[in-house]
């Protein structure tokens, strides 16, 4: 394979660039990162056209995002993306914490077997953009104007009037819908005047990625307060290619200039790894972290996912992989709007559901921070009892805090959930609001089976069909929001989806969230839960 | 009953966060001393002395091997 970094996107003149007057497009989509290639890429899956514009004229040098979870990789296989992602990335599900010099615990992030996709896989960020890219190609749906920057929006009508800057002089065009995955220092947040209001950390982090070749395992290590880095913490993670990324707490008032001097960074190296290993720089970073967010993320028909949207510290791996989720979750309502079958409302959902899990992933990543980074002595006290203790106690390991890392949100209270019938506290991972558990069936995956429709689905370990599911079928196949009808009897799926010992029914969203569920067939419940969850049916929020 | 040493935290992280939130703006010492008053009630609590001795006995241990190292 050759260096996608060394790619360069030609900047081409657009159609638009030689009208007269602003031609009206449906979807343009502003920032080509990880984000804004999703919402393309599933906004094609669904037959939709769409422009997006970027900057830039190659993929970033640096490796920045390198986590996707299970969840982000689930995704990316509705677009047959997964397998490549997988396949380039490196697997890992083991955790080592480290303290002063010894190794205190370890733990599994996906110690259940029968998934089709780990529980993370680290691959730089410009390879995932570089597989979404040729992926986008191959859809013909999807036109990149690279080079290309917004400089101006104004209402126009229901629409936006987007002025865009490029290198042959300024162009303008209408944009119905406008998504902007612009990322932490988003333009069109600037262009509205809008606050981006939260915390920054006082604590700076050197971040470096290094090439060498080295026999360790890929795993996850986190050392706190270790000997070649002492009173801070440090992070070693592997990526493809045998680069490794490295990450050095240098606390709130090192000198950025001298830090970033590659020499000082490979003495720095040298001191964690041994004076004799023989590596490379690949990108050599010093940051701050914030944690801010937008009030709303809905503004009319501007709709921003993302760091545009949100931002937060690393540890957790929480920036990259919740903006796959909000992309996840604005695409298929914003299909369903495009086609007529939802009402515009329905996109306020977006803004309820993405803001829930946008400040549950502040939390996590502050609390994470604080653990890592602690303010004074009472909280460095409490820090270092939790570690002590960590070696011989489970119950301190629980609290040891070096990044939660990123689970798929579940929508809670989401206006789009409609009922569940079970039993209180019974198999809550699968609530209404949570994203499906994958699981094998028939020579496949569920989630592969589920697709990206409203689905229900009858669990049942017996091999007759349940009475009525043939004429439920029917009415569901011709409702207003079509639902496809399937049933499975696999062990593990009907474990998971607590169905062993009664049939169980779910109807899943297009984003393969779970809508409602129930313990009996009942065709008119799952026909209203479909149109709830398409936003047709209006539940006053409390 | 022995000690629980098993998590037995529905919400660890939110607890954790409760503990240091209540230590917020205090300085050194009235953190000691607000940790004493905390042992104190949760000791009242628990009620079952020998399960606080056991728990004083493993957090010394603690100290005195962090001390050693």
């Amino acid at each position: 394979m050759t260096d996608v970094r060394s790619i360069s996107f030609q900047y081409r003149r657009s159609a638009d660039h030689d009208r007269r007057q602003p031609q009206p497009h449906p979807i343009v989509i502003v920032g080509a990162g990880p984000v804004g290639l999703v919402v393309a890429l599933d906004l094609a899956a669904k037959g939709h056209r769409s422009i997006v514009i970027d900057k830039k004229s190659n993929l970033a040098a640096g490796s920045r995002a390198i986590c996707w979870a299970k969840r982000s990789l689930e995704i990316m296989d509705r677009f047959g993306l997964g397998e490549v992602l997988t396949s380039k990335g490196v697997t890992w599900q083991t955790g080592k914490v480290f303290f002063a010099s010894r190794r205190v615990f370890e733990f599994d992030l996906l110690p259940e077997s029968a998934h089709r996709r780990p529980a993370f896989v680290n691959l730089q960020q410009y390879y995932f953009e570089h597989f979404c890219i040729e992926a986008a190609a191959r859809t013909d749906l999807v036109e990149l104007r690279w080079q290309e920057e917004v400089v101006g929006l104004e209402p126009s009508g229901d629409g936006t009037l987007v002025q865009i800057r490029t290198p042959d002089g300024n162009y303008r065009l209408i944009a119905d819908w406008v998504i902007a995955a612009d990322g932490a220092h988003s333009t069109i947040r600037r262009q509205l005047g809008l606050g981006f209001e939260g915390r920054v950390f006082d604590d700076q982090f050197l971040i470096c990625d290094i090439k060498m070749r080295m026999a360790r395992p890929a795993e996850r290590w986190f050392w706190f307060d270790p000997p070649f880095n002492r009173g801070r913490s440090a992070l070693l993670h592997k990526q493809a290619d045998d680069v490794w990324r490295l990450d050095f707490q240098l606390g709130a008032t090192a000198d950025r200039d001298e830090e970033i001097k590659p020499h000082n960074v490979a003495s720095r190296v040298r001191a964690m790894l041994g004076t004799d290993i023989a590596f490379g720089f690949e990108w050599i970073s010093l940051y701050r972290f914030q944690s801010r967010r937008l009030a709303r993320f809905r503004h009319g028909r501007v709709l921003f996912a993302g760091d545009a949207a949100h931002q937060m510290s690393p540890f957790g791996a929480r920036g990259g992989n919740s903006g796959i989720q909000d992309a996840d979750n604005l695409a298929w309502k914003l299909d369903l709007v495009l086609r007529r079958l939802a009402p515009e409302s329905l996109l306020d959902s977006y803004d309820v559901e993405r803001s829930a899990a946008a400040d549950e992933n502040l939390l996590n990543t502050t609390r994470s921070t604080d653990f890592i980074a602690p303010k004074g002595a009472i909280s460095r006290a409490f820090r270092d009892g939790v570690l002590a203790l960590a070696e011989t106690e489970p119950l301190a390991r629980r609290l040891v805090n070096s990044g939660r890392l990123s689970v798929a949100a579940s929508y809670d209270g989401s206006p789009l959930n409609g009922p569940d019938d079970f039993a209180a506290g019974e198999c809550p991972l699968t609530r209404p609001g949570a994203a499906a558990l994958d699981a094998p069936v028939a020579n496949a995956w569920l989630l592969q089976a589920l697709g990206d429709g409203f689905v229900g689905v009858c669990f049942c370990r017996e091999r007759a069909a349940p009475a009525g599911l043939a004429r439920a079928e029917r009415r569901l196949a011709e409702g207003a929001t079509p639902v496809k009808i399937l049933t499975v009897r696999d062990e593990i799926a009907c474990h998971r989806y607590g169905a062993e010992r009664a049939p169980a029914y779910y109807l899943f969203r297009p984003d393969q969230h779970v809508a409602a569920r129930w313990r009996a067939l009942d065709a008119a419940a799952l026909a209203a839960a479909a149109e709830r969850a398409s936003g047709r049916t209006a539940r006053r929020s409390t | 009953m022995p000690l629980k040493r098993e998590p037995n935290l529905k919400d660890p992280d939110g607890l954790y966060a409760a503990i240091l939130d209540a230590h917020a703006d205090l300085s050194e010492s009235e953190s000691v001393a607000l940790n004493a008053r905390l042992v104190l009630l949760l000791a009242n609590h628990i009620g079952e002395e020998a399960i606080v001795r056991e728990a004083l006995v493993l957090a010394r241990q603690s100290i005195d091997e962090t001390s050693r190292s």
